[in-house]
């Protein structure tokens, strides 16, 4: 083989590789414009009026992801299925997102934390490398840690809402979530830096319980005060 | 970092407190159970990617020692011994490259990619400079390929055994070559300086090809070619300049002092090869 022929044998790989991304970029684009709707609706929760119909958000944002489960179903087909870590990082961003916000809508319904399996479920995908197109576990994760710092900020409005007994479950959640972190022997990566800024979501939400406590508003509930600093 | 963990250090250690009561309580949380299993599934991906690396820089140093036993070509006069010696030495390197097959059973070779493409693309340029000094040609991607193909006998079972191969992405591939390029310059240099006055023009057309076929790729490659498409066309432009004084002052000098003139003339190009 000459060397002539050689370069446009490698030159055939290259440029089919090239064919693939530019087909996954734009399944992903249609992703991420559906991930910016579903967060529409559902930062609506934020706003006081929104407090009082979240099961109708959280339906619609549902909804919406029946149109997720269409595209990711494309999106499966535009590459060879065991080359998925040859294109993860074209849509890495975006399956993080919705992992996010499949993660937030199951909380507002049910305060528990999705588990790996329902997120894959909500978009369709496996759980498993070996059956396909799956949720990577490091992904997984980081939609969990955006969720984190999602529900610091819902902690800080449900008080503007009047909602006094929210912030004290949130409380609870998330400093369940940061004990579970802590199990993990991260390394330096994206995800270590991204779970290093939890400390200061749960930092803040110890705050809104401690400001409730000592003006005794949250004293239907049943905490011990006392943990609070 | 220290002064990070200071500061953190008061607030975790009273949430801790706080969480042993709650864990002791709940010791079988869903959540806590869950973050177990992440756990056990980080740990052993992350060792995996540890082992992998650790083999890829073996792979590094042993290929590259093989390259430095190749340049002593120009040199002596036994060219067949150190091609046989260098055949040995790549056979190691292949036997690591199999441990790698090994550890990518069944999974994902892209997941791990950036652990072992160091030490691949170092085993590319091995081996296709080894291939160019015997053959005088480019070593295709199926040749290299072809022998990666290991067998393994399944321990302690009648099965038979499994055949295992690895692949070389076209990408490791093209950049493995582009460091080719240097190599093939330095042996340029220094076969002038053993007088051997035919290597020179040999080199020259074989990197202008190589050069012409990089031009072909142009950007569809991976990023790293640009950055090597530079260094490559140095590599080129001292080959071609090297060409050019052996035919300007080989009609005027004799053969025998002209590798004196050009040797002389090789020790600056070389040290600037250092630096790049």
């Amino acid at each position: 083989m000459s060397v002539t022929e050689m370069f446009s044998y490698i030159q055939g790989f290259l440029s089919a590789d090239q064919d693939i991304r530019e087909d996954i970029r734009k399944v992903v684009q249609v992703l991420e414009q559906t991930a910016r709707e579903i967060l529409t609706v559902l930062q609506s929760v934020h706003q006081p009026t929104g407090f009082k119909d979240i099961p109708s958000k959280c339906t619609k944002a549902r909804e919406l992801f029946c149109t997720v489960r269409k595209h990711t179903g494309e999106l499966k087909t535009k590459f060879p299925a065991e080359q998925y870590y040859r294109y993860h990082e074209l849509w890495r961003f975006v399956l993080q997102r919705l992992a996010f916000l499949a993660a937030f809508v199951v909380y507002l319904e049910s305060e528990a934390l999705v588990t790996r399996e329902e997120v894959a479920q909500i978009l369709a995908i496996e759980v498993d490398r070996e059956k396909g197109f799956h949720l990577d576990v490091e992904d997984y994760l980081a939609g969990v840690l955006i969720m984190a710092s999602e529900l610091s900020r819902l902690a800080v409005n449900s008080v503007t809402a009047g909602d006094y007994g929210r912030p004290l479950r949130i409380s609870n959640f998330i400093n369940e979530l940061d004990s579970g972190f802590r199990l993990l022997n991260l390394k330096n990566d994206p995800l270590r830096k991204r779970y290093d800024g939890l400390k200061y979501d749960v930092k803040k939400i110890e705050e809104v319980v401690y400001d409730l406590s000592i003006r005794g508003l949250a004293k239907e509930q049943e905490q011990e005060p006392g943990e609070e600093k | 970092m220290s002064k990070r963990e200071d500061g953190g250090f008061g607030r975790k250690r009273k949430t801790e407190v706080g969480h042993k009561i709650e864990d002791s309580g709940s010791h079988n949380s869903p959540i806590i159970a869950a973050f177990r299993v992440f756990q056990q599934e980080l740990d052993s991906r992350y060792d995996k990617y540890e082992r992998l690396v650790k083999i890829s820089r073996d792979i590094t140093i042993e290929s590259k020692r093989t390259i430095f036993l190749l340049h002593r070509v120009t040199s002596v006069p036994d060219v067949e011994g150190i091609l046989k010696e260098a055949e040995v030495k790549l056979d190691g390197v292949r036997q690591k490259i199999g441990l790698i097959a090994e550890e990518l059973r069944g999974e994902d070779l892209y997941q791990f990619h950036r652990a072992i493409t160091p030490g691949i693309q170092e085993y590319v340029e091995a081996v296709s400079f080894h291939h160019f000094i015997k053959h005088r040609s480019l070593i295709s991607l199926e040749e290299i390929n072809a022998r990666l193909v290991f067998i393994r006998d399944s321990k302690g079972s009648d099965e038979s055994p499994s055949v295992l191969t690895f692949q070389i992405p076209a990408s490791d591939f093209l950049l493995g070559i582009a460091d080719l390029t240097g190599e093939l310059m330095r042996m340029c240099i220094s076969s002038v300086g053993n007088g051997d006055m035919d290597t020179p023009f040999q080199l020259s057309g074989f990197l202008r090809e190589i050069h012409d076929g990089f031009a072909l790729i142009g950007n569809t490659g991976p990023y790293e070619v640009s950055k090597k498409l530079h260094t490559l066309r140095q590599s080129l432009g001292k080959v071609e300049d090297a060409c050019y004084t052996l035919r300007v002052r080989g009609s005027e000098i004799p053969t025998h002092m002209l590798a004196d003139v050009f040797s002389s003339r090789a020790v600056p190009l070389d040290a600037d090869d250092n630096m790049a």
